[in-house]
């Protein structure tokens, strides 16, 4: 039955069907309405057995999950951007450790300068970590994922990732069909550990490993990923066959049949750039895009295959390595096929600047006339970047750039 | 007819012997039913006091809870000399994530246990000082003031030993670390810094807190028992001479932990519920140079004219401590 229901609430909602055992909570924006919704019904008792518990920190959440976890506990805390940052070491330490903690990613800007609206740049910094990363298009998917999230993470003994666009998703009332208890219970079977805490059958988790034999470990991990390339269109089929619901997946292609410019995009952004291809393919343009679900492990092969036909590739990211350029595209050129299509990098988004219909229309506009760059930045001031460069050159004393340029804005650009 | 006191003093240590004891007050170590939690055939130093600490503090819990245990522990000396992979010491279920998380990860163990209904299973966390009062310290307020359910052991050898011995918010002033070297007009570890955890653990109002050295191994494992009577959040915090790290003979391990304890430097008390409730008090008190002197983390103090302005300065941290807790000897 579809419902109005906000994003969070809708993940709350799955979430708690999926019946976790230990949820912890440390609020960030924009994750915090996730977290307290669980809190409620664990208070209330809709979610029993469940401990949820107020942590002091991200990283405790993130090693209070690890504990729980170890104890053969289904786990599960969300976070966001500084949140995510501030637990790394453990979400290292869960992925290293195969523990199958599921955690919701609320993607938001990394500072300085600190900001709270979404890009992916939180995703992007932890992609080496060992989790399986996927990322929602939208609040149904968001929803879903997780159910299909707490069953490849206890299938493979590795965590996941639900990445979900802070605000624009986290926040959106959006329809959205919510899965029934016995389709999850059906789906979903109670949480059987590979190596668990049990003073019945002591074993030690966590030994220190030198160089005869870390090489292997850690390759067994990457084996692992490989394991789940296989494993999560075979998951999706099945959430497919019971909800009806195209959810996950490696990838979400839409017009690529004969399309000879393709972008590619991860997330929220993927309706809008739909919507700009269906216009352009409207006017005769055979245009397409890739939307990639599973960002880790990055499915290589389903990449290659699905823009063996195109000329041009156009990703669009919501973040970059600074330096250096796409996170996304990188990955999009390892995968690129032998037919070598030409590849741009656009980043946009950042911070939660919008991305508008027009906008991606104007970057496949200017694909087809040869003048997009390789790498270039959606709507970016190049006015006001010139003027605090000059500003920088001119005084050594400049003071905080990301001020000057607010103060730079808020006369209008005339403060020169 | 007049009561006289028996005092049972042997090789000099004023411990009472086992033999010596019922079979109830005799300690863990000596049954045969001890759990040997962790093994022989690790690669402690040795002389290790942590060792010595984690051996009888674990076996004395394992009784205490009938074998229903789960211990976490921090990176540092316990999980490195203990854990070279494939091989364990550990004969009990045990879980090492990393160095600053172990209380917070110690809390997701207990709560996967109520969550599923076994609650007979108790979780002990332990970390040296550096994994307790420095890295670990957030998370282990964090525990405190939850009152999850965990023992949270605390084996202080007062400096970063695993790592060469550098310092600590646990090292004593005026002690040499890597990084407070004995050098200069104020040599080794300065005065005023430093964090006293247990009185920051009784400031949580959890129900039990109690500092203990392994030099009386019997009221270690008297006080893990003693923890174990209580549910919430509970602390233990262990002197543990460190040979390595503090310049001292193998063999003097518990002579030293005895010389801090017998000195007042290193209060021994329990607390209940943030009021202390017992003390072990002085037997023969000694000055802080007979518990310095033997360390060569101490040296520059004696060596030359010597810094009797800094021995002074200790021997007042060591007469606060026997003034706050009442430590002196009941004789004297």
């Amino acid at each position: 039955m579809l419902q109005q229901l906000e994003g969070s609430r809708a993940v709350a909602e799955t979430v708690a069907r999926c019946r976790p055992e230990v949820v912890c909570a440390y609020p960030i924006s924009p994750q915090t309405h996730i977290i307290e919704a669980i809190g409620a019904m664990v208070k209330d008792g809709r979610l029993a057995p469940c401990e949820f518990i107020n942590v002091e920190s991200e990283y405790a959440a993130m090693s209070v999950s690890i504990g729980a976890s170890a104890a053969g506990a289904r786990a599960y805390t969300a976070t966001a951007s500084q949140g995510l940052l501030f637990m790394i070491e453990a979400v290292y330490n869960a992925a290293g450790l195969g523990l199958p903690v599921v955690m919701t990613l609320a993607n938001r800007a990394i500072g300085a300068p600190i900001n709270i609206w979404n890009d992916h740049s939180d995703a992007m910094a932890v992609r080496d970590a060992g989790w399986i990363q996927l990322f929602a298009e939208t609040n149904q998917e968001a929803a879903d994922l997780h159910v299909q999230a707490f069953r490849l993470a206890e299938t493979l003994s590795v965590p996941v990732m639900v990445c979900m666009d802070g605000f624009i998703l986290t926040h959106a009332v959006e329809a959205v069909d919510l899965i029934d208890q016995a389709v999850v219970d059906s789906f979903l079977p109670p949480y059987e550990p590979r190596q668990v805490l049990d003073p019945d059958d002591p074993v030690s988790i966590g030994a220190m490993v030198g160089p005869e034999a870390f090489e292997e470990v850690r390759y067994l991990a990457h084996l692992r990923q490989l394991d789940a390339l296989e494993l999560i269109p075979s998951v999706a089929e099945e959430f497919a066959a019971l909800t009806g619901r195209a959810s996950g997946g490696l990838l979400h292609p839409y017009r690529l049949d004969d399309a000879e410019t393709v972008i590619v995009a991860m997330g929220s952004v993927l309706g809008t750039i739909k919507d700009a291809v269906d216009a352009r393919r409207a006017t005769g343009e055979r245009v397409g895009v890739l939307g990639v679900t599973t960002f880790r492990p990055f499915p290589v092969a389903a990449v290659a295959d699905a823009l063996a036909g195109a000329r041009r590739v156009i990703v669009v990211e919501k973040a970059f390595s600074l330096g250096m350029g796409g996170v996304l595209a990188t990955d999009v050129a390892t995968a690129s096929p032998a037919s070598g299509p030409e590849l741009a990098t656009v980043v946009a988004g950042l911070g939660g600047r919008p991305i508008t219909r027009r906008d991606v229309e104007g970057v496949l506009g200017r694909s087809a006339q040869g003048t997009l760059p390789r790498l270039s930045f959606l709507n970016l001031d190049e006015d006001v970047v010139a003027r605090e460069r000059a500003r920088m050159a001119a005084s050594r004393r400049s003071g905080p750039f990301a001020e000057n340029v607010l103060r730079d804005l808020a006369a209008g650009g005339a403060n020169r | 007819m007049t009561e006289t006191r028996v005092h049972f003093y042997q090789v000099g240590s004023f411990a009472v012997g086992n033999r010596l004891l019922s079979d109830a007050d005799r300690t863990v170590q000596a049954s045969r039913e001890r759990t040997n939690s962790l093994d022989a055939g690790h690669r402690a130093c040795q002389g290790c006091g942590e060792a010595l600490g984690a051996r009888y503090a674990l076996d004395a819990a394992m009784r205490a809870t009938g074998g229903r245990l789960v211990a976490v522990n921090a990176t540092g000396c316990l999980e490195v000399f203990s854990t070279p992979f494939p091989e364990t010491s550990w004969r009990i279920a045990w879980l090492h994530s990393l160095f600053g998380n172990a209380p917070a990860v110690a809390t997701g163990v207990a709560a996967a246990m109520r969550a599923k209904g076994r609650d007979d299973v108790r979780v002990v966390g332990q970390a040296g000082d550096g994994g307790t009062v420095d890295i670990g310290f957030g998370a282990l307020s964090g525990m405190f003031e939850r009152h999850d359910d965990v023992l949270f052991i605390c084996y202080d050898n007062e400096g970063y030993m695993n790592t060469g011995v550098q310092r600590s918010a646990a090292t004593p002033p005026t002690a040499r670390t890597a990084t407070s070297e004995a050098v200069g007009a104020d040599p080794g570890n300065v005065f005023g810094q430093g964090k006293d955890l247990p009185r920051i653990a009784m400031a949580h109002d959890i129900p039990y807190v109690a500092t203990a050295t392994v030099a009386d191994l019997h009221d270690l494992e008297r006080k893990v028992e003693r923890a174990m009577t209580f549910r919430g959040a509970r602390y233990l915090h262990v002197l543990v001479p460190c040979p390595l790290g503090w310049g001292a003979a193998s063999a003097d391990t518990v002579r030293l932990a005895r010389l801090a304890a017998e000195s007042g430097f290193f209060p021994v008390f329990e607390a209940e519920h943030g009021v202390v409730t017992g003390v072990r008090r002085i037997r023969r008190r000694v000055g802080v140079e007979e518990y310095l002197r033997p360390q060569r983390r101490f040296a520059h103090l004696f060596a030359g004219e010597g810094r009797p302005d800094l021995v002074a300065r200790l021997q007042l941290i060591a007469d606060a401590n026997v003034e706050r807790y009442g430590l002196a000897p009941e004789e004297e």
